[in-house]
């Protein structure tokens, strides 16, 4: 198997709005890919459809050969989330947390204490969650996402509004992640240096459609001349990739 | 290990988290349970004892003399008359009956009528000379007892009260007090208002923060979710329910005539109902406003009208069987019948049945309409 996660041929609209206008792509085992993208570019709509959260109107999805509609339970079992702002139940702990959302996965304690560790945030374990910090919850969020260790994890801006040291924090749990799993990664994302900090493939949207997919270096070097992604954006439209 | 594996089971992890959630919000706590105690304690106290009857009178003189008239009015009812406050007291003894002070105050016919609007007085005495007239409002039925009281003294003397005290055998029948009508009510009302807020809230807020989003983005099965905060809230109503009663069984000496059985089928039946309205309410919407108007929309009026605190009886008579088959009504009922009519199965299984499968029917289209992101 070449592809964890194919795209192919995805459109979907909204009442009169066409979010995702034939999108095209495949991730490979082990793959870190940000996804970027101006507000409106239909990115959210796109990583919720490989989420299974919603249905493409045509095209197809497949995550490990499989797609939403039949397989269900086991591609539940394959991916991992983090959506953009995360809230959970106000008055239970970190600990009893993560113990609920693993015993949707029927995993025990071992493994809850395994990402408390992973996020590092031991010295938690007891608080609860509406006590925790912004960085704190955020990274109790992605260790809930790799509970299941997936095949596919897919992160909905995870460090928006984050400072900058609770974002580098974020950002060398994710680098352990890469190191000791085969997981790929779909990131969304609003920070350049990030993306470039993270991921090794780049794929901008922009209207719903690809405008360019490739690693940093070689998206750089097709658009001579763009010194970062954001010059890269500007040369292909005119426009910043964010404002 | 057979502990560990229901431990790990998702339901029980979504009926712990839930429960935990309601125990450690104190507030939570003192309206679930110490409220409807309280409201028990203090409706009970306000219409249950009995004390001393004190009513106050008008006299009012349209002749002359009116302190020889007074003096002499005084005299018919076998009381002193004071000058200095204007005032003579009557006081009827019994026993059986409970005692009651009639309260003679001299004032002029305005001051009368200013005192009859208020509801300081209920009945006007009136002398000219020759014979006593009394003024009062004949559909008032208290006005009218209170006539009867006065003539009756006034025609045989003030010690006729306390005659016949023999024959009179108070009714000594378990059930007939208000604290029996109310906390039967109160029980029910209980159910209602914790389900409705406890699952409705829960669900829209859990939809606003995006967190139902998360939690069916799991291997998680969507209905264990549903179940899970219904039993919780359930155990919590056993809990609620139970304490009222015990409250209202120590202090109230209120009884349980009929079956327990019966008892705990309106029980459960009661929470399907509540809760199946809760899942129904909080199906669409993820403004906890919105959710916020709907439940007092569907609690609201079944709190005023379905004889809760006061009989429905009074309402008018073409929206009694409406009032009649509102779930709060139909479980209030049942309750009631079974505290103090001594029902058991056979006389509630109707409402049993009837709020059993409404919700049901409630739940199963709550759930297929069911927003979860």
């Amino acid at each position: 198997m070449e592809y964890i996660v194919e795209v192919s041929g995805v459109k979907k609209s909204f009442k009169d709005v066409q979010a995702v206008k034939g999108v095209s792509f495949g991730i490979k085992p082990g793959e870190f890919v940000g996804l970027l993208g101006p507000n409106g570019a239909g990115k959210t709509t796109l990583v919720e459809m490989i989420e299974g959260l919603q249905n493409p109107d045509e095209g197809e999805i497949r995550i490990a050969g499989k797609s939403w509609k039949n397989n269900p339970k086991e591609l539940h079992q394959l991916i991992g989330l983090s959506l953009q702002e995360t809230h959970f139940i106000d008055r239970l702990t970190v600990f009893e947390t993560a113990q609920l959302f693993a015993s949707f996965y029927k995993l025990g304690d071992t493994r809850v204490n395994e990402i408390i560790e992973l996020v590092g945030l031991q010295e938690k374990r007891k608080a609860y969650v509406n006590n925790l910090s912004g960085g704190q919850r955020q990274r109790l969020a992605l260790g809930i996402a790799v509970l299941n260790k997936p095949a596919v994890l897919l992160l909905d801006e995870p460090t928006t509004g984050l400072d900058p040291h609770a974002r580098r924090e974020i950002w060398t749990i994710l680098k352990n992640l890469k190191e000791e799993m085969n997981t790929s990664l779909i990131l969304t994302t609003h920070y350049m240096e990030e993306a470039e900090f993270l991921c090794e493939r780049i794929i901008i949207l922009d209207h719903g459609t690809v405008l360019a997919d490739g690693t940093i270096p070689q998206l750089l070097l097709d658009f001579n001349g763009a010194r970062n992604l954001d010059e890269l954006f500007i040369n292909m439209t005119g426009r910043h990739l964010y404002e | 290990m057979k502990m560990k594996s229901i431990q790990n089971h998702q339901l029980y992890r979504l009926v712990a988290a839930h429960l935990k959630e309601i125990v450690r919000e104190p507030a939570v706590l003192f309206w679930g349970i110490v409220f409807p105690i309280l409201m028990a304690w203090g409706l009970g106290v306000a219409f249950t004892n009995k004390s001393d009857m004190k009513r106050e009178v008008a006299f009012v003189s349209s002749v002359g003399d009116t302190t020889g008239l007074y003096a002499h009015t005084s005299a018919i009812f076998g009381a002193g008359f004071s000058p200095v406050r204007d005032t003579f007291s009557v006081h009827l003894k019994n026993a059986k009956l409970g005692n009651v002070h009639l309260h003679f105050r001299r004032c002029s016919s305005d001051e009368a009528l200013v005192l009859l609007k208020k509801g300081t007085v209920a009945l006007i005495v009136e002398g000219n000379g020759k014979n006593l007239l009394y003024r009062f409002d004949p559909a008032n039925a208290e006005a009218q007892l209170l006539y009867q009281l006065v003539k009756g003294v006034e025609l045989n003397g003030r010690d006729y009260y306390a005659a016949h005290q023999a024959e009179i055998k108070p009714l000594d029948i378990r059930g007939t007090r208000y604290i029996d009508f109310l906390v039967p009510g109160l029980l029910a009302m209980g159910i209602m208002m914790s389900c409705s807020w406890g699952i409705s809230y829960t669900i829209i807020e859990r939809r606003s923060k995006k967190l139902l989003r998360r939690m069916v983005a799991t291997p998680m099965k969507k209905s264990n979710l549903l179940l899970a905060l219904i039993t919780a809230r359930f155990l919590m109503n056993v809990i609620e329910s139970l304490l009222l009663f015990l409250f209202a069984w120590l202090y109230f000496d209120i009884e349980i005539q009929g079956s327990l059985l019966a008892l705990l089928a309106l029980f459960l039946s009661g929470n399907m109902v509540f809760a199946g309205i809760s899942v129904l309410i909080s199906s669409r919407t993820a403004n906890p406003e919105i959710g916020n108007g709907l439940i007092n929309a569907v609690v609201t009026p079944m709190m005023v009208v379905s004889g809760i605190f006061f009989s429905y009886q009074h309402f008018p008579e073409w929206i009694v069987p409406v009032i009649r088959y509102m779930p709060l009504t139909m479980l209030a009922d049942g309750v009631r019948s079974v505290f103090n009519e001594g029902a058991g199965l056979l006389e509630v299984w109707r409402e049993v049945l009837t709020l059993a499968v409404t919700g049901v029917v409630t739940f199963v289209i709550g759930l297929k309409i069911f927003k979860w992101y």
